[in-house]
């Protein structure tokens, strides 16, 4: 064990950040998966991206590398844009629809 | 005179009236459309004119023209789109416009009342053009674009009632047959071009003169395979029968290409190259049974046939049968001088039956005629010379020629084969002349068997071109075969024969003497005695009826050919490779991805909570495939957990 990693380990260990990486995102595609509105599956996206933020940073720490740090700004910076084109869509939808319940939102069906 | 003869004008005038014509026709007023036809005929004709007076005034012969040089240009073969003129090619060239120019005179009184009136001078005009080609050409290659070009406007001309099925089909069979004769023409091209790397005759012929003792073999071979193009489109046996089905085709159709030029264009072919035909005595002596044969089996048909036209057809393949006898024996010249006196007296023995025919409305049986001597007398006369020169009865035109062929045959046949060539060609003129007064006696003599109809004479632009080529045929074989053989010798190489004078006078009275007796037996059979011919069919019905079928050739070739390729196409081609292996190698694949797509729409829910399991379940599964070998304890890598 170097001196660096004795460090974390004083503080909090290394895989509760993981764990809670992990439960987040389970707790975000779970959301996904059993929400029907388009805003709260939007928000169990952004929890996944968050997730895997969490890891990148993470690795990072425990790596010393500045490079996993600088994914999480790319993934920051792309959550922005997708929040923004995204809830323009869900306001769209709205305004022809008058519902945000996925399961109306079928007529691309075959 | 500077020398040049502008032969290019020949075929280029007629097609710039076909373009015109054909491009145009619709929308111009009748009168335009043949001013067109008319004039660039005529000018065409004025052009051979020309050439033929500057050939006897100095521009020597044979005279080339090239126009395009090198036509083709492929590895060592060089050949040129080059036109000759000789002897031969102005005999035949004179004819060919001449007597097409008459025919377009004549067609446009007959084709008045058409709707397509522009159609059938584009036609025409296209059909002067190919035989233009065709004569004029200096090679083998360029004369082939002729060869089915008129092959082509004979089919668009046979099928020019195209609504009338039966004329359709006519006209695929003319083209058929045709294909098949040219499949033969084709080969012997290539086996020429082998041979003597060269299609130029002139470069042919001269290889030909370098090895004097040369014959047989190859040169058999390539002989026989053009003289098979030549039986395809001169109708000749074994592929003599479109020609009576062609007849489908107007009447003009009928006199200029089924009668006067395109048919003959096998003999013109034969002479063309006869530097070559000499040489293979085989394939001389099988021309010549092959022309005896098919003269003496189509004046057997012709004898009982009941349409005029039909009759007029089978004469026109005996006569053609003629043409290719004088070719078998090498009398070239004799074959030319009635290729030509043909021409003039078959065109008006078809103008007249049009004239008859348009008389009577469309009626085309010749039972159905009688009595019309009285009503359209010029047609009458002018019907009567040319049964008079196919006859063989002096002084008109048929008897000089066709006493010519005879005369050849009879002195240049090897062995007894010469005797027994005459022999036929005697028979066969016997029963020309009187197949030929039959349909004579049972269209204008006695009483008319159709009180109803009320013939009427045609007008003079019909009547002109019958006059004309009266004269024609009365005067056209005065020159004589001494000096048409004389005048084409350059041409054709025939060498004079060493007959003598008595023997041809004896051979002329007998040729008389059985044209006589064919003219009585019709006139005791169809004038005096009517009651004969229905005795003898009641008497022989056998023969009656192997004759008024036809020989039943065209049952056997439908039985042995047309019938079998039917079948073969439709059970082998079309449902075996098109409809099994095609069609359902086509219908699988199209039935293997609506299948596919019918199992795999299931998917496309619409619900967008599925697809995000699916996708959930996809990566959980991909993750499990990547970390399986860590988890089991498989790989050896040790991730050092922190806390230990």
């Amino acid at each position: 064990m170097n001196s660096t990693l004795h460090i974390v380990q004083q503080e909090i260990p290394l895989t509760w950040y993981l764990l809670l990486s992990a439960v987040l995102f389970c707790l975000g595609i779970v959301g996904f998966l059993i929400k029907r509105n388009l805003i709260t599956m939007f928000m169990s996206i952004e929890l996944m991206l968050n997730a895997v933020n969490l890891s990148f940073v993470t690795f990072a720490h425990q790596w010393h590398e500045v490079k996993g740090q600088i994914f999480v700004f790319f993934v920051m910076m792309v959550a922005a844009a997708e929040a923004a084109v995204g809830l323009a869509i869900i306001i769209a939808v709205f305004r022809a629809r008058a519902t945000l319940a996925v399961d109306r939102i079928d007529l691309m069906k075959l | 005179m500077n020398g040049h003869l502008h032969l290019w004008l020949v075929p280029l005038l007629p097609f710039t009236g076909f373009l015109i014509n054909g491009i145009l026709g619709r929308r111009m007023p009748k009168a335009a459309v043949t001013a067109v036809a008319l004039l660039t005929t005529f000018a065409s004709f004025a052009v051979v004119l020309n050439a033929t007076i500057a050939s006897t005034s100095g521009v020597p012969l044979p005279y080339t023209e090239i126009c395009s040089r090198p036509w083709i240009n492929a590895g060592s073969l060089h050949i040129d789109f080059s036109f000759v003129l000789d002897q031969l090619a102005i005999v035949m060239l004179l004819v060919v416009t001449g007597v097409g120019f008459l025919i377009h005179i004549y067609s446009v009184g007959y084709m008045h009342d058409e709707e397509s009136y522009w159609r059938f001078f584009s036609y025409m005009n296209l059909f002067m053009f190919f035989m233009t080609v065709l004569v004029l050409a200096g090679n083998a290659l360029l004369m082939f674009v002729g060869w089915e070009g008129v092959g082509l406007t004979s089919y668009l001309l046979i099928g020019y009632y195209f609504k009338k099925s039966s004329a359709a089909d006519a006209g695929k069979k003319a083209f058929i047959v045709n294909r098949i004769g040219d499949f033969g023409f084709l080969i012997g091209l290539f086996l020429l071009l082998a041979t003597f790397g060269t299609l130029t005759f002139s470069e042919i012929a001269a290889k030909l003169a370098a090895n004097p003792a040369w014959s047989g073999g190859i040169l058999t071979t390539i002989a026989l395979c053009l003289f098979f193009g030549a039986t395809g489109k001169s109708a000749q046996l074994p592929l003599y029968v479109w020609l009576p089905d062609a007849m489908e085709g107007p009447t003009p159709v009928s006199a200029l290409i089924h009668a006067a030029t395109m048919v003959t264009a096998g003999v013109y072919m034969v002479a063309r190259m006869h530097f070559l035909f000499d040489r293979s005595l085989f394939a001389l002596n099988l021309i010549a049974i092959v022309g005896a044969a098919t003269a003496l089996f189509a004046a057997l048909i012709a004898l009982v046939q009941n349409d005029i036209k039909r009759v007029l057809a089978y004469s026109t393949v005996s006569q053609l049968g003629y043409m290719f006898l004088g070719c078998g024996v090498t009398a070239y010249s004799a074959a030319i001088f009635h290729l030509m006196t043909h021409a003039f007296f078959k065109a008006l023995f078809f103008l007249a039956a049009g004239s008859v025919i348009h008389a009577l409305g469309g009626e085309q049986d010749l039972r159905k005629m009688g009595g019309l001597r009285k009503k359209i007398p010029i047609t009458f006369w002018t019907m009567t010379i040319p049964v008079l020169a196919i006859s063989g009865i002096p002084p008109f035109a048929g008897f000089f020629s066709k006493d010519a062929i005879l005369y050849e045959d009879f002195l240049r046949g090897s062995g007894p084969g010469g005797e027994i060539l005459w022999f036929v060609g005697i028979v066969t003129a016997m029963l020309t002349a009187l197949y030929m007064c039959r349909l004579w006696y049972m269209t204008f003599m006695g009483e008319s068997r159709s009180p109803g109809l009320h013939p009427h004479e045609s007008n003079w632009t019909m009547l002109g071109p019958l006059v004309i080529l009266a004269l024609l045929s009365t005067v056209g074989g005065w020159f004589g075969i001494d000096r048409v053989a004389a005048y084409l010798r350059p041409a054709d190489g025939s060498i004079p024969e060493g007959g003598s004078w008595q023997l041809e006078i004896i051979l002329s009275a007998v040729a008389v003497a059985v044209a006589l007796i064919g003219w009585y037996l019709a006139d005791r059979f169809y004038r005096r005695q009517p009651g004969i011919p229905g005795q003898f069919v009641a008497k022989f019905p056998v023969i009656y009826k192997v004759l008024s079928n036809k020989f039943f050739v065209d049952e056997i070739y439908g039985f042995t050919f047309v019938k079998p390729l039917l079948a073969g196409s439709k059970y082998l081609l079309e449902w075996v490779v098109d409809v099994g292996i095609l069609g359902g190698s086509a219908w699988l694949l199209g039935g293997i991805a609506t299948l596919g797509g019918a199992v795999l729409q299931r998917w496309q829910s619409g619900n967008l909570r599925s697809y995000a399991a699916w996708l959930a379940v996809g990566a959980a599964v991909l993750l499990l495939f990547v970390l399986a070998p860590y988890m089991f304890g498989a790989a050896g890598i040790n991730i050092t957990w922190a806390g230990h």
